[in-house]
């Protein structure tokens, strides 16, 4: 690892260079009232001052909507056409917070754990993060409760934090990181003598995962999920702003002769999810669906990957139309 | 505020309801839903423009139901969600009590002509800012229009929480879950999000009872809920029948009379 | 680099002979098209695929014909949906898709020298089918091979050509029967549901492993009966069948607990079951 600095101006003219050398770049940009990542055409449409952008930068590693394969049929013969995974662009994830960097490595537990998806891992080797740490937070924010925080490196290649003005502190953090600072040496200074620290946001810790996960793991009847999820109106919101949830779909769009299959995003929060061709639902009211919901992320994802499926980000409580706050929720639990 | 809390209080402890579906102070500025289920509790009950959720969502929720008899905090949307829920006769007179609200009064109802009645005397106009941008939208040419719904479709995730919030989407299995045929895209692609969208329009048409509470709901705040109100507002106009305003109401589009007007069959 | 395979491509196979087993319930028989594809291909029993007609997507069925039969795969499926409807229109000589094998296996290795009491209801004889194949093509592995199968009405039995030859080998032990009301005029078997006829039969629990698929209220009312007759809860095995997309632990849909029916399953015992909770 190595430390060096960058003014802002400077973080543009990297911007400009991997543009011009046809990457693509998910960076945060205001869009209507919001902020949220979007291909970057033009630099002035960047936003840095945001708290968190509203959906994740997890479209970039997992599109909402992917190809799996295409499929043509003459007679009695199908022809099936692979996904050409060499020709997906480089691309870069810019303005990522500490926490979206973070989920990179439980998303891709999910995807490369025993049988490696290939689309995915392909994607990820191809992924450049180039993150910015917190300097403020919202009431939402949670990381240091996950064992992440406002200006921690995990999962960026590179990551940047505001000294002051427009001086940034740069922590070059993987060979990626390193290509960056190759690519353009000369936008880079020397290390600044201040640390990143006191430019941080704090963000109060609420509560031990580790108490919530050994809870958890004698919970599964407890008359708590009932009560609490009452106001839950089972959709896929929360999970789909989500960094680290992963639930997918696969359907076929076309004919019987000629088409494509697809992988769409799904959420455990629909009721469709789990219902059996027969009408049977192992998960047939909301209130198990959102205990699926907290044990997944909390219980199952730590004891199956040793993962944690959450990573404070906030984002769930921010997109919830009944305000179903995490925090909350996770701290009535504790005490229930 | 303190009315709306000893009604619900009264109504708990005289047992004509067991639980009150109301509102309270949530999280960082948003509202909640709240389910009273102790005279006791009925202080954390509020009422304000901040809520915008249409309670009558949760008539429906199995869960909810468990509870027993609710008393639904209604301001006017509530009202006329229940209403129009019992002429779908998806709700029976006697099922549930509404604490109606208006000009900081509350009003408790629990015979569905009293509503009936409580509504006519109110006034049904849309908030100030959807009608502009409804107007907004009527002023564009066609093609304006298009590109307008075109960006603001395209961002659609399929989330629905624009469907889970909607107290007219009761269906226990959506179309966009029937898939025998499969009548629309599962993916959320342009064209799969356009074709969800104008079906829940037609869904909607003539029992939108313009709640805003979809449009809310988005996550990506996609106005979803103006191309409802427009195609409700246009019924009223061309049909004169207004969703969630009598339980005996004939629906627009379920519904023929020789007199209909046929000029839009070009 | 890393070489990249595509999880979600299945194989092709050809269906190269269709049993109407039931009313709306077909075996199909199927081959590799690609030879190279067909000699890497293994599975043990217990095992399940993806199995797909394109343009309707794909559905869940386990593989019901035996390992020691490796020319070819067989699936015997019901109509239910949407895929499965399209699979009903398709005729020999089609090919489908197919990925596969996925899950864990029943450990009949584990159990040689045991006696086998297999129970099953309805749809699931074919999970079950596999087993007994395999079972009965390592006959001298295994002491008594008992069958107890039920189902609604006698038109809903599938395999009833095979049921025939194992009732007539002297090393099987067959036990059909129909629920009330299911009989015809001319049915020879017992009249009752399964967990009532296992009661009656008594079968011992000494050194026998019991196997049972069924719809979820036959599991439920035959594990006690089991259960009084001796059976330990690690010596009953069965499969659960949750909702699938993937099949390989990623999609995300079908786990029980911290469990993955996919991965982790189908094949679970009873002595596992009482820990997992209720989610199937
Ligand atoms: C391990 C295992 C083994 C099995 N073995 C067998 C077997 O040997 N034989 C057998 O007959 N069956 C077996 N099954 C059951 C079989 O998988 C189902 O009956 C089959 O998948 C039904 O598929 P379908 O396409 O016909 O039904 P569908 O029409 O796809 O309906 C099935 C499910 O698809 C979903 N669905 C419906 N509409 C939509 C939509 N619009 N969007 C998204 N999802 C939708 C719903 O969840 C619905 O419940 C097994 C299942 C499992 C898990
Ligand atoms: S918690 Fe909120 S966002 Fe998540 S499914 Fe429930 S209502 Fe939707
Ligand atoms: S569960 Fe909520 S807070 Fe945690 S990572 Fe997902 S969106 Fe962020
Ligand atoms: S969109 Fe239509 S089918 Fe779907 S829930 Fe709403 S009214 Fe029902
Ligand atoms: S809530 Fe918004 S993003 Fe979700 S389905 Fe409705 S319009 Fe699409
Ligand atoms: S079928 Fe996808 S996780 Fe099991």
């Amino acid at each position: 690892m190595q430390k060096r600095s960058i003014r802002r101006a400077q973080i543009n003219v990297l911007l400009e260079k991997l543009l011009s050398l046809h990457q693509v770049i998910y960076a945060p940009q205001k869009l209507g009232n919001q902020v949220d990542f979007a291909p970057l055409r033009d630099l002035q449409d960047l936003t840095l001052d945001h708290i968190q952008t509203v959906r994740s930068a997890k479209a970039a590693l997992f599109p909402p909507v992917e190809e799996l394969l295409r499929y043509q049929r003459a007679g009695v013969e199908t022809e099936l056409q692979d996904r050409d995974l060499t020709n997906l662009a480089e691309q870069v994830l810019f303005g990522t917070r500490p926490c979206d960097a973070a989920a990179i490595a439980p998303l891709s537990a999910v995807f490369t754990t025993d049988d490696q998806d290939a689309i995915f891992a392909r994607r990820l080797e191809r992924t450049t993060v180039i993150s910015v740490s917190c300097e403020r937070s919202d009431g939402d924010c949670f990381c240091t409760s996950v064992g992440v925080g406002p200006g921690d490196s995990r999962g960026s290649d590179l990551l940047l934090t505001r000294l002051q003005d427009d001086e940034y502190l740069a922590e070059i953090l993987t060979a990626k990181g390193e290509a960056l600072l190759q690519l353009a040496p000369e936008l880079f200074g020397p290390e600044p003598a201040e640390s990143k620290e006191a430019h941080l946001a704090k963000v109060q810790k609420r509560f031990d995962w580790e108490a919530l996960h050994d809870k958890l793991a004698g919970a599964f009847d407890h008359p708590f999920w009932l009560r609490t999820a009452l106001a839950c109106l089972g959709c896929g919101a929360c999970a789909y702003v989500c960094p680290v949830c992963s639930c997918f779909d696969i359907q076929d769009e076309g004919s019987q002769k000629k088409g494509r299959r697809l992988r769409s995003w799904d959420s455990c929060g629909l009721a469709l999810f789990t219902l059996h061709a027969s009408g049977h639902n192992p998960r047939s009211i909301q209130s198990q669906r959102w205990r699926q919901r907290m044990m997944h992320k909390f219980s199952y994802m730590p004891d199956q990957l040793q993962q944690l499926g959450c990573v404070g980000c906030g984002r769930c409580s921010r997109a919830c139309p009944a305000d179903m706050n995490l925090i909350e929720q996770v701290e009535n639990f504790l005490f229930a | 505020m303190e009315a709306l809390q000893k009604s619900a209080r009264e109504a708990l402890e005289n047992h004509k309801a067991k639980v009150i579906i109301g509102y309270s102070e949530g999280s960082g500025g948003r509202m909640r839903p709240i389910f009273v289920q102790s005279p006791a509790e009925a202080e954390k009950l509020t009422w304000n423009d901040r809520c915008t959720q249409n309670l009558a969502v949760y008539i429906a929720k199995p869960e909810v139901q468990k509870l027993g008899k609710p008393a639904l905090v209604a301001p006017l949307p509530v009202l006329r969600a229940v209403l129009q829920l019992a002429s779908e006769n998806q709700i029976k007179e006697g099922d549930l009590l509404v604490l109606a609200l208006s000009d900081g009064r509350v009003t408790e109802l629990s015979q569905f002509s009293e509503m009936e009645e409580f509504v006519a005397k109110t006034p049904t106009h849309l908030a100030s800012k959807d009608q502009e941008a409804i107007e907004r939208l009527e002023k564009m040419t066609p093609q304006e229009r298009w590109q307008y719904w075109q960006s603001e479709l395209t961002r659609c995730f399929k989330c629905y929480a624009c469907r889970a919030a909607c107290p007219m989407c009761y269906c226990s299995r959506c179309t966009v879950e029937c898939n025998q045929p499969q009548w629309i895209p599962v993916p959320a692609h342009p064209l799969g999000n356009w074709e969800w969208h104008l079906m829940r329009a037609m869904h909607l048409a003539g029992r939108c009872v313009s709640c805003g509470a979809c449009g809310d709901a988005c996550p990506l705040d996609i106005p979803i809920h103006l191309l409802t109100m427009k195609v409700e507002a246009d019924i009223h106009r061309e049909f004169g029948s207004q969703a969630g305003m009598k339980v005996q109401s004939e629906h627009a589009l379920s519904s023929f009379k020789v007199q209909d007007k046929e000029n839009f069959i070009i | 680099m890393t070489s990249f395979s595509n999880l979600y491509k299945p194989y092709l196979l050809r269906i190269e002979r269709i049993t109407e087993e039931a009313p709306g319930v077909r075996t199909f028989r199927l081959a590799f098209t690609d030879q190279q594809e067909k000699e890497r291909f293994h599975f043990k029993a217990g095992q399940f695929g993806e199995y797909s007609v394109f343009g309707e997507g794909e559905c869940t069925f386990c593989i019901a014909s035996s390992p020691t039969r490796s020319d070819y795969i067989e699936c015997t499926f019901r109509q239910m949906g949407r895929v499965t409807s399209a699979l009903m229109n398709l005729e020999e000589g089609d090919t489908i898709g197919f990925r596969g094998p996925y899950g864990n296996v029943f450990p009949l290795e584990a159990w040689q020298g045991k006696s086998l009491l297999f129970i099953a209801g309805g749809i699931a004889l074919p999970p079950m089918r596999c087993v007994i194949w395999n079972a009965l093509d390592w006959r001298d592995r295994f002491k008594n091979i008992t069958i107890l199968y039920g189902a609604r009405t006698v038109s809903d039995l599938v395999y009833k050509h095979e049921l025939q030859e194992w009732q007539t080998r002297p090393d099987v032990n067959v036990v059909t029967t129909v629920d009330p009301g299911g009989e015809t005029p001319d049915w020879k078997g017992k009249v009752g549901f399964v967990p009532t006829v296992l009661e009656k039969m008594a079968p011992s629990a000494d050194n026998t492993i019991a196997i049972v698929c069924g719809p979820p209220v036959m599991i439920k009312f035959t594990f006690p009966v089991l259960t009084q007759l001796g059976f330990e809860p690690d010596k009953i095995y069965t499969t659960l069948e949750n909702r699938m997309k993937c099949g390989v632990g990623k999609c995300g849909r079908c786990n029980v607990g911290k469990l993955y029916v996919c991965k982790d399953g189908p094949v679970f015992t009873y002595a596992q079951l009482k820990e997992m909770p209720a989610e199937y």
